[in-house]
C-alpha cells in the first residue's frame, strides 16, 4: 500500500511536471498551429534563470519569500524570452511550417549551447528551501515535498488558466481561435495579439516548470529542458492540441504509466508503453482526449 | 446599376489565382448603396473566392491582384481584423460559429472596442438566441447556427454585409425565415449575397451579377434576369421556375 501511495504521488509529481510545459506548447500549437520546438528553452531558461537569482539578485535565495523572489524572476525571464522568440523569429513564420520547425530546432540547440558556454555542461546544485529536501507521510509513504510542491504548483496553473480561457475576453478569443483562427479574424480581432499571449502564458508556465523542477530534482543542466519536451509533446498529442484540460489528462496517465510500470516492469519500459500509449490513442482518437477535431 | 447614388463597393479587374490556378480573371462590378446585390454562378466559378479575396482571406498560397473599393477606402492588403472593424460585415459559408463555445460567448466574441453591441437589435431579429444563450452552439440546428453566424454581425453597425449561401443546407421553413431576416437587414444596410436558391435571389435581389469561368458574365437588374428563362439556364444551370 505504502509502495503503491508513494508511486502515485511521485507519479503526480511527474505528471505535474509535464503538465507545466505542455499546457502552453498545447495552447501556442492549438491557437498558432506552431509547433515550438524551442519551448524547452523557455523551462532551461527558467530553471537557470531562478538558479543564478537564488545567488546574486539582492532580496532573493534559497529560503522562504526570498526563493519566491527567485522562482518570480526565473519565470519573468522564460516569459521574456518566449515573447521575444514570438515576436522576432515566429512571427514572420507564421503559416511556413517547415521554417517553423527549423527555427525552433536550431533555436533549441543554440539555447542549450549558449547555456553550456555561460555556465558549463555539468549538472550544478539548485538552490532550494530546506523544506523541499524533506519528506510527508501521506497513508504511510514518505513523498518528497519537492513532488507535492510541483503537484500544488500545476493544480493552482490549471485553475488559474481555465479562469483566465474561461472569464476573460483573451481567453475567449484564444478558445475560439483554436477551433477557427481564420473565423476570429473576421469577426474584427486582431488574433496576433493573442498569439503572443499564449507564448507569454506557454513560457511562463514552462519557465515555473523549469524553477520547481530544478527543487524537485535538485539540480539544473543545460539538457533538462530537451528530454521533458519529449514527453510533453506526447502529453500535448493524447490530451488533444489545444486544451488545457485534455494536457492535465493525458500528463496524469503518463506520469502514473512511467512510475508504475518503470517500478513494477524494468526501469525504461514505462517510456516505452507511454510511446505504445501515444500509439494508440493516435490509431483510436487522433483528436486526442479532448482536442479539436481536424478538418480537411 | 439601377440603385440610385454612389455604390458602396467597387471590384475592378480583380483577379485571384491560388496554387497556379487562376480562379477569378478580371471580374469587375459595383454594389448599390442599398439593397441586395446578389452574386450568382455555377458551382466553382469563384463566388466565394470573390468574398473571401474582398475581406482578405485569400489563402496564403494565393495571389489577389486588382482593385477593391469601399467607398473611398482601398481594402485589398488590408488585414482581415481592420477592414471587419470599419464596418465590412462577413457571414461565411458553412456558418462557420464557434461550436465549444456557448451561444452567448459567440456572440460576446464579436463585441467591438469602443461601440455599443446591438443586442435589442439581433435578439429581436432572433428571440431564439436570448433563450438559448447558455447552450453550446455545436448543438444548435443549421438553421440556429446560421442565425447566430447572422446575429453576430449585426451586433455591430456596419457599411457593408457579405453574405455566403446563408440558406444553403438549411428546411424549406427555415430558408424562408432567413430570406426574411435578410430582407429586413437590407433595409437598413447594403449586402453582397452569394446564393444559389433563386426562389430566395427573387425575393430579395435587386441587381445580380453572374460570373462564369472566374470572369463576369453578367451584371444588371436581377428580376430582369430571371425572367429570361433561356439566359438564366444558361448563366446558372437551373431555370427561375425552380423554386427552394
Amino acid at each position: 500500500m505504502n509502495t503503491v501511495v508513494l508511486l502515485a504521488l511521485t507519479g503526480l509529481g511527474l505528471a505535474a511536471l509535464y503538465f507545466l510545459v505542455a499546457s502552453g506548447l498545447s495552447l501556442v500549437f492549438g491557437l498558432a498551429d506552431v509547433l515550438n520546438f524551442a519551448h524547452g528553452l523557455f523551462l532551461g531558461v527558467g530553471a537557470y534563470a531562478t538558479w543564478w537569482a537564488a545567488g546574486n539578485l539582492p532580496g532573493a535565495g534559497a529560503e522562504g519569500l526570498g526563493f519566491v523572489l527567485a522562482v518570480a524572476f526565473g519565470v519573468a525571464a522564460g516569459t521574456l524570452v518566449a515573447v521575444l522568440v514570438e515576436l522576432v523569429l515566429i512571427r514572420p513564420l507564421y503559416s511556413r511550417t517547415i521554417e517553423q520547425v527549423l527555427v525552433t530546432v536550431g533555436l533549441s540547440l543554440a539555447g542549450v549551447a549558449l547555456l553550456q558556454a555561460t555556465w558549463g555542461a555539468d549538472a550544478r546544485p539548485f538552490p532550494r528551501p530546506e523544506w523541499t529536501r524533506r519528506v510527508t507521510g501521506i497513508l504511510g509513504a514518505q513523498v518528497p515535498n519537492g513532488g507535492l510542491l510541483l503537484i500544488g504548483a500545476a493544480v493552482l496553473v490549471l485553475g488559474g488558466l481555465l479562469a483566465f480561457l474561461h472569464w476573460t475576453r483573451y481567453g475567449l478569443i484564444i478558445r475560439a481561435g483554436v477551433e477557427n483562427r481564420e473565423m476570429v479574424t473576421a469577426l474584427g480581432i486582431d488574433v496576433r495579439k493573442a498569439f503572443t499571449l499564449v507564448f507569454a502564458i506557454g513560457g511562463a508556465a514552462a519557465a515555473l516548470a523549469g524553477a520547481l523542477g530544478g527543487v524537485y530534482l535538485g539540480t539544473v543542466s543545460p539538457g533538462q529542458g530537451g528530454s521533458l519536451l519529449i514527453f510533453a509533446f506526447i502529453v500535448v498529442v493524447i490530451g488533444g492540441m489545444g486544451s488545457v484540460v485534455g494536457s492535465a489528462y493525458a500528463a496524469v496517465a503518463v506520469g502514473l504509466l512511467q512510475q508504475f510500470v518503470n517500478y513494477y516492469g524494468a526501469s525504461g519500459v514505462g517510456d516505452l508503453c507511454v510511446v505504445a500509449l501515444l500509439a494508440v490513442v493516435l490509431l483510436l482518437r487522433p483528436q486526442g482526449i479532448a482536442g479539436k477535431v481536424a478538418h480537411a | 446599376m439601377s440603385a440610385t447614388g454612389e455604390p458602396v463597393l467597387t471590384v475592378a479587374d480583380l483577379s485571384v489565382r491560388i496554387a497556379g490556378l487562376h480562379i477569378l480573371q478580371g471580374v469587375s462590378f459595383t454594389v448599390a448603396p442599398t439593397g441586395v446585390t446578389v452574386l450568382l454562378g455555377r458551382n466553382g466559378v469563384g463566388k466565394t473566392t470573390t468574398l473571401r479575396a474582398i475581406v482578405g482571406l485569400t489563402p496564403r498560397n494565393g495571389e489577389v491582384r486588382g482593385t477593391v473599393r469601399m467607398g473611398a477606402q482601398t481594402l485589398l492588403a488590408r488585414p482581415t481584423h481592420r477592414l471587419v472593424r470599419d464596418g465590412l460585415g462577413y457571414v461565411p459559408e458553412d456558418r462557420c460559429v464557434f461550436a465549444g463555445l456557448t451561444v452567448a460567448e459567440n456572440l460576446r466574441l464579436a463585441e467591438r472596442r469602443g461601440t455599443t453591441p446591438a443586442y435589442d437589435r439581433v435578439f429581436a431579429l432572433f428571440p431564439e438566441l436570448d433563450r438559448r444563450g447558455r447552450q453550446r452552439a455545436g448543438s444548435l440546428s443549421g438553421g440556429q447556427q446560421q442565425m447566430l453566424a447572422i446575429g453576430r454581425v449585426l451586433l455591430n453597425d456596419n457599411r457593408l454585409l457579405l453574405v455566403d449561401e446563408p440558406t444553403k443546407g438549411l428546411a424549406p421553413k427555415v430558408v424562408t425565415e432567413v430570406a426574411e431576416v435578410l430582407e429586413r437587414v437590407a433595409e437598413s444596410v447594403p449586402v453582397l449575397l452569394v446564393e444559389q436558391n433563386l426562389a430566395v435571389v427573387r425575393r430579395l435581389a435587386r441587381d445580380a451579377v453572374v460570373l462564369s469561368a472566374g470572369r463576369v458574365a453578367w451584371h444588371g437588374n436581377a428580376h430582369e434576369l430571371l425572367l429570361e428563362t433561356a439566359l438564366t439556364k444558361s448563366l446558372l444551370g437551373v431555370g427561375p421556375e425552380v423554386r427552394a
